[in-house]
């Protein structure tokens, strides 16, 4: 009789972990979720700006045809990988991030567009868009860290791997694009 | 990780406990030199909560109203709207926070809010007029941090302990001056307990003048432990202590006193709005630690995370690291080398300064109306003409 008891009990602290476990493993792959929808909004303002910013800009720059359709092309592309996971839109975007940041530096060339408040405006907007991309991956990264760590540490692997919780993906942008991520740099 | 410096607040949970303790007490030998202790008690215990409670519901709405403080929207000063939303996204907040600028030309800043999901950050015109984006930033993620650490509903609920203490212990010794003279009437009539009763009127005569010192004592280490942690929390956010540590600076520089702080609102602010110029602040009795200790520590780190915090601190201040030992993890978090903003399209001082000064005309329903010769009309609220000349060269406007 007491021996039914005794497993009764283990029996019943066991589910009592495992439902912890597989609760908090839940909770931070929803962090990630939410951490990754984060992203998206950003990278989907940086590509709702752009068109705002070429139109802008064109008006002034008569020598730089090929700098502009090369971030039009680039978001293009971006566009269209909007679905892709993570390690593929990291790529595109860098790519959209350093054709971003080849027009603003010929920016520098035109002192009236300097002057126009509605690209100041647009300047503002932009420069902290590539902040909140910055900040949205990294909170997303450390999300997706703390995900991983916990579907592959004792004892909540196990759990993971009862319910396949399956590893999250960094959102990592190569370092030649971030060196080249748009300098807005148009000094006054 | 990080989330963790939440969970880890046992010694600021264990000063909490220990300021009610003092307030139990108080309340006791305040009720024993009556005649009953269980009233002395529950009167205490009643005051408390009421305070508590006002706290908790109104003490946003108090604070940011005896500030002054104006709500803006994002159109209305959009660096510092995308600023707090770059320090929301940082640190994970899942409700943007309400912004207020205060019209005032001292340097300081703050945040409140009971939770969260709740919470607001308040910064004086002065500040904002002074700080580039990335101290602006690094003010902001001090204050979002406060917010995320949950610090602002445990120093409103310190205070409010504080505050109770202070009030009964002011209280009870003017009662215990007046109801002490019929007491010991009362005893020699009756005779015998007369020198018991003397000598719990001693007691607790010498309790209610230490209780209320005790109380600040604890409260102020509370305070700037809390301090520290939130700055912290905002290099890790930001990446980049050095603009924390520049903005404390030019915090450090200006005197100007915040005119509408006052000793129970200060520890909410980034900096102690009473400090005084050359003063260093004696360690016990200030809410903050000291500013240049803060900025050598800022300065000090040698990457973003909670462990360089807790190395710089301890090269600065020697002694024990300030970070609870389970949010110390063993992850290397680089200084950011590249802002994006520090060299690029920075809003110089007068173009700040005329931000802002739109930004207060606007708030106080004043129109702004700008010339074709560069002249700003500013068409203050009760002005009914529906049209009006420019001084500077004479063209007319629609208003």
């Amino acid at each position: 009789m007491i021996a039914l008891y005794v497993i009764i009990g283990v029996v019943v602290v066991l589910l009592i972990v495992l439902w912890f476990l597989y609760n908090g493993l839940v909770r931070l792959r929803n962090q990630v979720k939410n951490a990754w929808a984060q992203i998206d909004v950003q990278l989907k303002r940086r590509h709702d700006l752009i068109p705002n910013l070429v139109e802008t800009v064109k008006g002034y720059m008569k020598f730089e045809r090929e700098t502009l359709e090369a971030v039009t092309k680039a978001r293009n592309i971006a566009l269209q990988a909007s679905s892709a996971g993570a390690g593929e839109r990291a790529k595109v975007e860098g790519e959209l991030s350093s054709a971003l940041s080849r027009l603003l530096a010929v920016v520098e060339r035109y002192p009236d567009l300097k002057a126009n408040q509605n690209f100041l405006a647009l300047q503002e907007e932009l420069t902290s868009t590539e902040n909140k991309i910055s900040f949205s991956r990294q909170f997303y990264n450390d999300s997706v860290l703390r995900y991983n760590n916990q579907t592959q540490m004792v004892p909540s692997n196990i759990v993971a791997g009862m319910f396949s919780f399956k590893a999250g993906e960094f959102f990592e942008v190569t370092l030649a694009a971030e060196k080249e991520a748009p300098k807005v740099s148009f000094t006054q | 990780m990080w989330e963790q410096i939440r969970s880890n607040q046992i010694r600021s949970v264990v000063l909490t406990i220990g300021m009610g303790a003092l307030l139990i007490l108080i309340g006791y030998f305040l009720g024993l030199a009556f005649d009953s202790a269980v009233a002395g008690l529950v009167i205490a215990i009643l005051l408390w909560v009421i305070l508590s409670l006002v706290a908790y519901f109104q003490g946003d709405s108090i604070l940011l109203g005896m500030s002054r403080a104006k709500k803006i929207r994002p159109d209305d000063h959009p660096r510092l709207f995308n600023v707090v939303e770059e320090m929301k996204i940082a640190s994970g907040l899942e409700k943007m926070p309400d912004i207020y600028i205060i019209d005032d030309p001292a340097l300081n800043a703050f945040a409140t809010g009971r939770d969260p999901n709740r919470a607001s950050v308040a910064i004086t015109s002065g500040l904002l007029q002074k700080l580039n984006r990335d101290e602006l930033q690094g003010v902001m993620a001090h204050e979002i941090s406060h917010v995320k650490n949950r610090d602002v509903l445990l120093m409103a609920m310190c205070s409010v302990l504080l505050g109770t203490i202070v009030l009964l212990a002011y209280y009870g010794s003017r009662f215990l001056f007046l109801g002490g003279r019929t007491g010991s009437r009362r005893s020699s009539s009756s005779g015998g307990g007369g020198g018991a009763q003397l000598i719990i009127l001693v007691v607790a005569l010498v309790f209610i003048i230490l209780a209320p010192i005790f109380a600040q004592l604890i409260y102020f280490a509370i305070s700037r432990k809390r301090e520290y942690l939130a700055d912290a929390s905002g290099a890790l956010y930001t990446r980049y202590p050095e603009g924390l540590a520049s903005a404390l600076e030019k915090l450090a520089a200006s005197t100007e006193q915040l005119k509408s702080a006052n000793q129970a609102t200060a520890p909410m602010y980034i900096v102690n709005p009473f400090r005084k110029k050359g003063l260093k602040a004696s360690d016990l009795t200030s809410t903050h630690p000291p500013i240049s200790e803060r900025v050598r520590i800022l300065r000090a780190m040698a990457g973003a995370s909670f462990n360089n915090y807790d190395q710089a601190y301890r090269q600065v201040r020697g002694g024990k690291g300030v970070i609870p030992a389970a949010s110390l993890t063993a992850e290397t978090v680089p200084i950011a080398t590249i802002k994006l903003e520090g060299e690029a399209g920075e809003a110089n001082d007068i173009e700040r300064t005329r931000d802002t000064s739109d930004v207060m005309w606007r708030l106080s329903n004043y129109k702004t109306i700008t010339c074709d010769c560069g002249a700003r009309l500013r068409v203050p609220p009760n002005f009914k003409e529906p049209q009006i000349k420019c001084p500077h060269c004479g063209r007319t406007h629609q208003v």
